[in-house]
């Protein structure tokens, strides 16, 4: 995958860099706000990572604005120190994809990031998810699993649902927080580790092979064996 | 003759009555170059710009009645003068064209006959200035041949009086003077200039009086409220303007700068707390994460040990961060700023979303969630923020509850839609509740549990903002903690609340 990173911050970038590079992207990284108007606009990338204040004059924001009146929907994760809500509806708004404030975790950006990749390849609507032997119906809103039925919560089954759409990546608790509950805060308690090992009761445990995967310091992977 | 006495006794009448305006004009000529001399430095007095104000609109309008007054009595009288010299001239006109000097002659002596005020002057000379008829003895010398009409003191049957009279010159070089006898029309004007420059003294003195009513007046209005604000400036925030019980526009100042107060007082506090917070409860964990990294630096004897440091250490600076995050956050949910999201919102839903979430990692704890809701619960305000609200509340339950232990969530609805999460802990002492609310406030059982003690801190913080209150009861035993909310009445003034903040109204939600 092929990401640009837009941030000014030595240390930060250098990690930024170095982390995504580890997990097999290309990395392009600039550090003031032209050049990343400039590579933005003139190559051609699966996700750009924007820092909001930038040195030259012109901020992330005003990147992202001129990214989206120029029709270019490359997907967009905003990376900023400012965290109040109202500025992080301001930088959605802006058209950008994903909002994570600093500090934060390597595993949290680079799951995020993936995730909108994934998202951006849009495959158009689809009526049928499939893992390994894992199959969700999204119409009838059945899921089998080896041919074998499993009933499952509302709740469970947009947990399940959220999960199978990011098959092969790491899902963060917060990601699951946001996407599943549309909550954003963070419990005291651990309430998504609960909700999982709940699906996992009636997705894993009645068969040979696990689907549902732990990841240490990160968060969830759901993932087929030899995947 | 009867006329003119009517008249100059309305003068009389009148310029009593202009007596204390007159003299006003005279005050505005005093105070002016007074104020001048004192400004700019002497102005910068409200009272005494007020003062000033009022004599110089007291002086004008004094002023302008003084100068009607003048024109409708002795101007008028004057007036009244000059007509009847025009119409007996006129008269004297006519004769001269119709019979010549004989009946010119004889209509004068007729009307000195019948001048009954004997007031009238007449003199009709030729043309080398030799009297031919008229009660004049001479030519009087102040009448040349440049002007047509004259006011010039005069010698009438051997008493000098005071005349007004107009020249006439007649064909064949005569001449013929037409006027009246004005001395007692000058004396009443004496008399009325008299009048009104005492009265001009008195205005004055009214005029520097009424000012300084005003100015006093003002000042002692106003004297509470500097006195107030200069305590204020001088560090004491806990002096309120007093109100005086009038409800007028002065109370009403008072009232919005006692309330301004009050808001600068309540952000004072936040400032404190969180500068007090940032000072003590962060220190302590900056602290630990700082002693682990150089303990691992120090002693660490393999990487593992050094892996395992740095790790322990990001964990405590994560910590850190929520903390401030928390920290900032009650601050600006306190501060007010964030009624953007404010929409009309049914609690019943999102109470239920909470049981869910909770719900199972209360079973898992071997806890009974127990919901008792009623449908809807109809409220105002932003929904993200009371979400957190009520599930710091359940966080608290789940994390005092005994094992086996129950816990309620109750919506109910009356005046007031009441929210009531509690559980069978060890509660919280009486004496204790109310610094439970405070911010890093640590009752004795929470002293074992993970947390800094921000949680009912927010929790009191967003009730407050909705308008609401956060009430921490006894459960017997246990922990009641009740938020009380104003019901939202489905009424067009909500509406238009919620249409204003339409535009920053939700987070979009992200989704994968």
């Amino acid at each position: 995958m092929r990401i640009l990173l837009v941030e000014d911050d030595k240390d930060v970038a250098g990690f930024v860099v170095k982390g995504l590079r580890e997990a097999g992207h290309v990395v392009e990284h600039v550090a003031n706000g032209r050049d990343g108007l400039f590579m933005a606009a003139s190559e051609n990338f699966d996700a750009i990572i924007l820092d909001r204040m930038l040195p030259g004059g012109v901020d992330g924001l005003r990147i992202l604005e001129t990214l989206r009146t120029q029709k270019n929907q490359t997907p967009v994760l905003i990376l900023s120190a400012i965290a109040h809500v109202d500025e992080r509806v301001r930088g959605l708004k802006a058209g950008g994809d994903d909002y994570l404030t600093k500090p934060f975790s390597f595993a949290e950006l680079l799951a995020r990031v993936e995730a909108l990749t994934r998202r951006a390849k849009g495959e158009g609507p689809q009526t049928k998810l499939v893992v390994g032997d894992l199959e969700m119906d999204l119409l009838s809103r059945t899921v089998r699993r080896a041919g074998q039925k499993i009933d499952l919560q509302p709740r469970e089954f947009r947990l399940l649902e959220y999960l199978m759409r990011h098959a092969g990546q790491v899902v963060t608790r917060t990601m699951l927080l946001e996407g599943v509950w549309d909550y954003h805060f963070d419990p005291q308690t651990n309430v998504i580790d609960v909700h999982v090992s709940r699906l996992r009761q009636k997705v894993d445990k009645p068969f040979p092979t696990s689907l549902i995967h732990t990841v240490r310091n990160a968060g969830y992977m759901l993932r087929a064996e030899g995947d | 003759m009867a006329k003119l006495l009517a008249a100059l006794e309305r003068v009389a009448h009148l310029g009593s009555q202009a007596r204390p305006g007159h003299a006003e004009s005279d005050t505005r000529k005093i105070s002016l170059p007074r104020l001048k001399r004192f400004s700019p430095r002497f102005l910068r007095s409200a009272g005494i710009r007020f003062a000033a104000l009022y004599a110089v609109l007291f002086g004008i309008s004094a002023l302008a009645l003084v100068l009607f007054l003048w024109w409708a009595t002795a101007g008028l009288l004057q007036r009244q003068v000059d007509a009847a010299i025009r119409a007996d001239a006129q008269g004297l006109a006519e004769q001269w064209q119709e019979g010549g000097l004989p009946a010119l002659i004889s209509t004068i002596s007729e009307r000195l006959a019948e001048n009954v005020d004997d007031d009238a002057i007449y003199l009709l000379v030729d043309s080398h200035f030799h009297r031919i008829a008229g009660n004049l003895d001479r030519w009087p010398s102040g009448v040349t041949m440049q002007q047509e009409h004259f006011e010039l003191p005069i010698e009438r049957d051997g008493m000098r009086s005071l005349a007004r009279i107009y020249r006439f010159d007649l064909a064949g070089n005569f001449h013929l003077l037409v006027g009246r006898d004005v001395e007692a029309r000058a004396k009443l004007r004496q008399l009325l200039t008299d009048a009104l420059f005492w009265a001009l003294i008195v205005v004055v003195g009214l005029a520097a009086a009424g000012a300084l009513v005003v100015r006093i007046v003002l000042r002692n209005t106003l004297a509470d409220i500097s006195k107030t604000t200069e305590a204020i400036s001088a560090g004491d925030l806990s002096r309120r303007v007093m109100l005086s019980g009038r409800g007028d526009e002065f109370d009403r100042l008072a009232e919005t700068l006692n309330d301004m107060l009050e808001r600068i007082g309540r952000l004072m506090d936040g400032v404190r707390q969180v500068s007090n917070a940032i000072a003590h409860d962060l220190r302590t964990p900056i602290t630990r994460a700082r002693t682990r990294l150089e303990d691992a630096v120090l002693h660490a004897k393999c990487e593992a040990d050094l892996k395992a440091a740095i790790e322990r250490a990001i964990a405590d600076l994560d910590g850190v961060v929520s903390v401030f995050g928390a920290i900032l956050r009650i601050a600006e949910i306190e501060a007010g700023t964030r009624r953007s999201a404010f929409a009309p919102c049914d609690l019943a839903p999102v109470l239920e979303d909470l049981a869910e979430l909770y719900g199972a990692a209360a079973e898992e704890r071997g806890l009974r969630l127990i919901v008792e809701l009623r449908k809807p619960l109809p409220a105002f305000g932003d929904r993200n923020m009371l979400q957190q609200a009520f599930a710091n509340l359940l966080d608290n339950a789940i994390k005092f509850s005994p094992p086996c232990g129950r816990i309620w969530l109750r919506g109910s609805m009356a005046d007031q839609v009441v929210i009531e999460v509690a559980d069978e802990g060890p509660g919280i002492p009486e004496a204790e509740r109310t610094h439970a609310v405070e911010r890093f406030y640590r009752g004795e059982a929470a002293r074992s549990t993970p947390g800094a003690g921000l949680g009912l801190a927010l929790v009191q913080a967003v009730a407050q903002l909705h308008g609401g209150t956060l009430v921490l009861a006894d459960n017997n035993p246990g922990l009641r903690a009740v938020i009380t909310l104003p019901r939202q009445v489905a009424a067009a003034g909500a509406k238009t609340e919620a249409a204003k903040n339409a535009d920053t109204a939700e987070i979009a939600p992200v989704k994968g």
